[in-house]
């Protein structure tokens, strides 16, 4: 399943096709977690497996989702929101993640930002797409690389508490940290 | 009239960014509104180039009643000209983000930016969709125009030209993250 076979309903309502099998009842869980954390603001821009995380962010009055062009500027935005006392988060494909390096590291990083990422981890075991794969081939290891400790989210049961920890983290380093959202998590026919 | 140095614009409104939080980018920009005086509302995005306009809009959509003062460049909006149809997607009325173009990439050396030869600023945010465009090409237009963004209430990109020239030297006695502190300090007492 790629991007393009998301289809727009003549709804208005329902925004995205069901036949696209990400999971609904585990994209709640991710964001009732980053909710019940105090995430206040997320940032995102769409990605197959974000489809329900950013409706149910569009959908929440509580929380002020910023739509990007590029995913660097989220970075921006969750600097804003830190300096300002508002929890931020950002949902991202690894891609994006790539495409947002140097914010990360000249502006989370340079300057010590709590940076929540959450990263929908394409182009692994199970990928179809040919175009995702040489993303998620080098993403655990930039991330490695850039120093940025890692979670990976796999079984609902353990999301709530692992983006609880991640938070955590963030908070006590004052600085970014990665919560990858893996195949078993958000795709259902995996 | 002679052309406008950036450093007498900062001067000429210096005075009105008492009330307001303020974020520069890096180099000359931020080096020059030290010169003036450092406050506690002043943060300089010293590197993720880019990115001052996506904090600025981070700090104004978690504080809405706090006016917020962007001053970025010419080369800079154009590293996240995306970041222009994000401000005007969420425009946010207490944000003014003042482009300073000397159509030159002068803190790195002094290239030509586009913004000399063909590409207008104010028309491309205009064409974004941030809802008040102004610019200035002396301090008294600059002066004119900030202060008629400043009583507006509603998203303002002022593009000032001015000469490329700037300090001698960028970097001061304020380390980053006593700046960064002392900001996100400031922020959360208002």
């Amino acid at each position: 399943m790629s991007n393009h076979e998301i289809a727009k309903s003549p709804d208005p309502k329902i925004r995205y096709h069901p036949a696209v099998p990400v999971s609904a009842a585990n994209s709640q869980i991710v964001f009732d977690a980053l909710k019940t954390n105090g995430v206040r603001m997320m940032s995102a821009l769409p990605e197959t497996w974000l489809v329900h995380l950013i409706r149910l962010a569009d959908d929440d009055p509580d929380v002020t989702l910023v739509r990007l062009a590029k995913e660097e500027e989220g970075v921006g935005i969750s600097m804003g929101a830190h300096f300002a006392g508002v929890k931020s988060a950002m949902l991202m494909q690894n891609h994006g993640f790539l495409a947002a390096i140097n914010g990360i590291v000249s502006g989370a990083q340079l300057y010590r930002i709590p940076l929540l990422m959450l990263i929908s981890d394409r182009g692994t075991f199970g990928e179809r797409d040919p175009w995702q794969t040489e993303g998620g081939a080098v993403t655990e290891s930039v991330l490695s690389a850039l120093r940025i400790p890692i979670m990976r989210l796999d079984d609902p049961a353990r999301v709530a508490h692992r983006i609880k920890q991640a938070l955590t983290l963030a908070y006590s380093s004052n600085k970014p940290v990665a919560v990858l959202l893996t195949r078993d998590l958000m795709w259902e026919d995996a | 009239m002679p052309p406008m140095k950036r450093l007498d614009a900062l001067r000429a409104v210096y005075d009105r960014l008492g009330d307001s939080a303020v974020v520069t980018i890096m180099g000359a920009v931020a080096a020059e509104l030290q010169s003036i005086g450092h406050r506690p509302n002043f943060f300089y995005l010293q590197h993720a180039m880019g990115l001052a306009s996506s904090v600025g809009l981070g700090i104004a959509l978690s504080k809405p009643a706090v006016p917020v003062v962007v001053f970025d460049g010419d080369g800079s909006l154009l590293m996240n000209l995306g970041g222009l149809s994000t401000l005007a997607r969420y425009k946010p009325a207490n944000l003014i983000h003042v482009v300073f173009d000397n159509e030159s990439l002068l803190s790195v050396g002094g290239f030509p930016t586009a913004t000399g030869t063909c590409t207008r600023l104010a028309e491309v945010a205009a064409a974004s969709g941030v809802p008040r465009t102004a610019c200035a090409t002396t301090i008294d237009e600059f002066v004119t125009e900030f202060t008629a963004a400043q009583s507006a209430g509603e998203l303002t990109t002022l593009v000032a030209k001015v000469d490329a020239v700037g300090p001698a030297a960028f970097v001061t006695d304020l380390g980053l993250l006593e700046n960064r502190f002392q900001f996100q300090r400031y922020l959360q007492a208002r």
